[in-house]
C-alpha cells in the first residue's frame, strides 16, 4: 500500500466544531506555524453540527449569570465530580467566544434592544441562548479556516497517535477512506477533536447508523488517546438521552421549554421540574416508565398556533432537520399530538455528560504534546460552546508548546506495526464483515452495559468483548471505505471495554441513571468523591484507578448540593375529587 | 442490518443529477461517505446503507436532485 508522509507543526484531528476553532486559534496565535486540519469526512459538513445548531446550551452572559454561578450549577448537575478549574476556564471564556462568533457572522437570538435573549432551561440558572438561524454555522467556520490559511485534508481516517521515545505525541497515522493511501503525519503537537463515542450502544431500531450523535463519531479519539497512554476520566458516567422514539434525535425541550413545551407522562402531566439533561433527570424518566405512567412525551399541543409554527421552523430547519419528515411520516402534528420519546442507548460524550479524555484548564492531556477539545474532552456538560472555547484553548496552548519543542523522532516500528494492523482486513479475502461484528458488539453493549448496571452482567460483558476482540482478526473487507468501518469497530470495542471496567470500578451509584448500580444503589461520598481514570499501563493492560478531586474553587451550599436530586415534582394537595396529582 | 436487498433512503432523480457532468457536491459533503458515482449511469447514488438522514446532500445539491427519506427501520 502506498505511503504518504506529511510534516506539520500542529495536527488537529477532527474538523467538526472544536477542531476548526483549534486550528484557527493556533494559526492566529502564530501565523508562521504549519497547521493541518485532518477530517474523516469533509470539513464543510462534518461533525455534530453538520446541519447547524439551534442554540447555545451553556452561555455564561453578564447580567444573566456569572462564571461562579455556572461552575456551581455544573458541579451540582454532575454530582460533584468535576475539576472546577476546567469549568472555570470554560465559563470565563464563554462570553468572549459568543461575541467573537457573533462578529464572524453566527446569528444568535437578540431582544429588541439588541441584547442576547437568554432563556432558562437549567434547574438553577439561565444559560440557553437560542440560535433560530444557526443552520449556517459550518459555513462561517469554513470561511474563517480559509482566511486563517489552515491546511485541510478530508477523508483521512486517523487510527493511532504516534508517540516519541519519551512518550510525547509525535504525530498520527491515518489512511484515506477512498484511495487507501497510508499517511504518516509528523507533528510537534496533536489536538484530538474527534467528537463523542456515538456508536457504542445499539439503537432500539436495530439500525447501526440511527444514533443521536453523528455516527461517524465512533469513539476514534477515545481509543487513540488511550493507546497513546493518556488518562481518560468519567467513562462510567454514560451519555443516555431522552430522545424521539425510533428517530433517536432530540425532541427538543431546550428549544421548546422556553416557549412553554415540556416533558410529560402519558397523562400529559409534568413529572420533572427541569428538562435540562442530567443523569438525575434520566432517572426520573426511567422511574416514570417503571411506575406505569409511560410512555414519556414532549408536550407542545397546548401551545398557540404561532408558537408551534415557530417551533417547527426552528426544529425542522436546524441541527436535525429531518425530524420534520419523520413526524410527517408518522402523522404526528405538534398541534394535536404529543411526541413519543424513549431512553436512548448508551454513548460516551462529555458535551452532554462527563466521559472523556482527561484535560486540564489548558486543554492538555496527560501526554505531553497531546491536547483534546470538544465532546471527547472531559469538561462536563460543555456542549457546542465548550467545544469552541476548549478548541481555542487547545489551539493556543499547542501553539505555545510548539515554540519550545522540536519534532520527536518517528518510530519506524510503530509506523509499520500500525500498517500491518490497519490494512489486514483488506488482505484476508474471506471473513466477517465489519457491519456484522459491529452489530453484535453493540448488541452486547446493550445487553451488558445499559443501566441499571450490575457487576455480574458487566463481567460477562467483558468476556464477550474479548471474544469480539478475537473476531477483529477475522474481519475482511474489499475496499478502503469498508476498511474505515473495520477500524471503527476497534474504536467501539475499546470504548466498550473502558465503559465496563470504569463502571465496575465505581462501586456506588451516582449521576442518576448514568451510573445506577443495582448492587450498590447508594451514593457513597466517603469513598467515591473522586474521579475514576482509565489508562493503558506499560504492559498494555487497561488500568483503572482513582484520581482525587482538586479542591473546589467555589464551595457549594448544603442546600444547593441536593437540588438536582430533587427534580421530581412533589405530590400536591388532594383535590375535590380525591385524586392525587403529581406522583 | 443489510445483508440483503435494502431500501436506500437517499433517492436521486437521475434526470436532474449532473454528476455525469462533473458535479460531486453530494458525494463530497456526506459525513458518512455513503454516496458514490454509479459507474453504470454516471449519476450519484447511495452505495452503503449507512445514512444518518442528516440532509447535507439534499440541501447542497445544486439541482435539487436528491430526496432523503427516513430509513425504513425508523420510519
Amino acid at each position: 500500500m502506498e505511503t504518504q508522509n506529511i510534516e506539520v507543526d500542529i495536527l488537529v484531528i477532527g474538523g467538526g466544531t472544536a477542531g476548526p476553532m483549534a486550528a484557527i486559534k493556533a494559526k492566529q496565535k502564530n501565523p508562521a506555524l504549519k497547521v493541518l486540519l485532518l477530517e474523516k469526512a469533509n470539513v464543510k459538513r462534518s461533525g455534530a453540527i453538520s446541519m447547524g445548531m439551534d442554540g447555545l446550551n451553556n452561555a455564561v452572559i453578564p447580567g444573566y449569570a456569572t462564571p461562579e454561578q455556572y461552575v456551581r450549577e455544573i458541579t451540582v448537575a454532575n454530582d460533584g465530580i468535576v475539576n472546577q478549574k476546567t469549568l472555570f476556564a470554560y465559563a470565563e471564556n464563554s462570553y468572549a467566544m459568543i461575541e467573537e462568533l457573533d462578529s464572524w457572522g453566527v446569528r444568535f437570538e437578540k431582544d429588541e434592544n439588541g441584547d442576547y435573549a437568554v432563556k432558562k432551561v437549567h434547574h438553577m440558572g439561565t444559560y440557553v441562548l437560542p440560535m433560530p438561524e444557526g443552520h449556517d454555522i459550518k459555513k462561517v467556520l469554513y470561511r474563517k479556516l480559509k482566511q486563517a490559511r489552515v491546511d485541510i485534508t478530508n477523508r483521512l481516517v486517523a487510527t493511532r497517535v504516534l508517540t516519541g521515545a519519551d512518550g510525547r505525541a509525535a504525530g498520527a497515522l491515518a489512511f484515506d477512506c477512498r484511495t487507501g493511501v497510508y499517511t504518516v503525519i509528523c507533528a510537534k503537537a496533536v489536538i484530538l477533536c474527534t467528537g463523542a463515542a456515538g456508536r457504542l450502544g445499539l439503537p432500539a431500531s436495530g439500525y447501526l447508523f440511527g444514533t443521536y450523535e453523528n455516527p461517524t463519531n465512533a469513539g476514534d479519539g477515545y481509543s487513540m488517546a488511550y493507546h497513546a497512554g493518556a488518562e481518560l476520566s468519567g467513562i462510567e458516567c454514560f451519555q443516555i438521552n431522552p430522545l424521539i422514539k425510533d428517530y433517536n434525535g432530540p425532541a427538543c425541550a431546550y428549544v421548546t421549554g422556553p416557549m412553554g413545551g415540556y416533558t410529560a407522562n402519558a397523562r400529559g402531566e409534568r413529572f420533572i421540574e427541569s428538562d435540562y439533561w442530567s443523569g438525575q433527570m434520566m432517572q426520573e424518566f426511567y422511574q416514570e416508565l417503571a411506575g406505569g405512567k409511560g410512555p414519556v412525551f414532549l408536550k407542545l399541543n397546548h401551545l398557540a398556533e404561532e408558537t408551534v409554527a415557530n417551533i417547527e421552523t426552528i426544529l425542522h430547519g436546524n441541527e436535525r432537520p429531518s425530524r420534520g419528515r419523520f413526524h410527517q411520516g408518522r402523522g404526528t402534528d405538534y398541534r394535536t399530538d404529543m411526541v413519543e420519546m424513549h431512553i436512548s442507548e448508551i454513548g460516551l460524550c462529555s458535551g452532554h455528560s462527563a466521559s472523556g479524555v482527561w484535560v486540564n484548564e489548558r486543554a492538555e492531556t496527560t501526554v505531553p504534546g497531546l491536547y483534546a477539545a470538544g465532546d471527547l474532552a472531559c469538561v462536563p456538560h460543555n456542549y457546542m460552546l465548550g467545544a469552541f472555547v476548549y478548541g481555542r484553548l487547545a489551539g493556543e496552548s499547542a501553539a505555545d508548546y510548539c515554540a519550545a519543542t522540536e519534532f520527536a523522532a518517528i518510530d519506524a516500528q510503530q509506523v509499520e506495526a500500525e500498517r500491518q494492523r490497519i490494512f489486514a482486513p483488506l488482505t484476508r479475502g474471506q471473513g466477517l464483515s465489519p457491519a456484522q461484528v459491529e452489530f453484535k458488539l453493540r448488541r452486547l453493549v446493550n445487553d451488558y452495559l445499559q443501566p441499571p448496571k450490575v457487576a455480574r452482567r458487566m463481567e460477562i460483558g467483558l468476556r464477550r468483548f474479548e471474544d469480539i476482540r478475537a473476531d477483529l482478526q477475522k474481519m475482511a473487507v474489499s475496499n478502503p471505505h469498508e476498511l474505515m468501518r473495520a477500524a471503527e469497530v476497534g474504536f467501539i470495542l475499546d470504548c466498550a471495554e473502558m465503559a465496563a471496567r470504569a463502571s465496575l470500578f465505581r462501586t456506588e451509584s451516582r449521576w442518576g441513571l448514568y451510573h445506577y448500580r443495582q448492587d450498590y444503589p447508594e451514593r457513597n461520598e466517603a469513598d467515591w468523591q473522586a474521579h475514576v481514570q482509565v489508562k493503558k499501563d506499560r504492559n498494555g493492560n487497561m488500568q483503572v484507578f482513582k484520581r482525587a478531586l482538586e479542591p473546589y474553587l467555589v464551595e457549594l451550599e448544603e442546600t444547593e448540593k441536593r437540588v438536582y436530586r430533587q427534580l421530581r415534582i412533589q405530590p400536591r394537595q388532594t383535590n375535590s375529587s380525591g385524586e392525587h396529582h403529581g406522583v | 442490518m443489510a445483508f440483503n436487498h435494502t431500501d436506500f433512503p437517499v433517492k436521486v432523480n437521475l434526470d436532474a443529477c449532473i454528476a455525469d457532468k462533473g458535479c460531486t457536491v453530494c458525494i463530497d459533503v456526506c459525513p458518512l461517505d455513503v454516496l458514490a458515482i454509479d459507474l453504470a449511469t454516471g449519476k450519484a447514488g447511495m452505495k452503503y446503507d449507512e445514512c444518518w438522514y442528516c440532509l447535507p446532500c439534499e440541501k447542497d445539491c445544486p439541482t435539487q436532485a436528491i430526496t432523503v427519506d427516513i430509513p425504513y427501520l425508523l420510519r
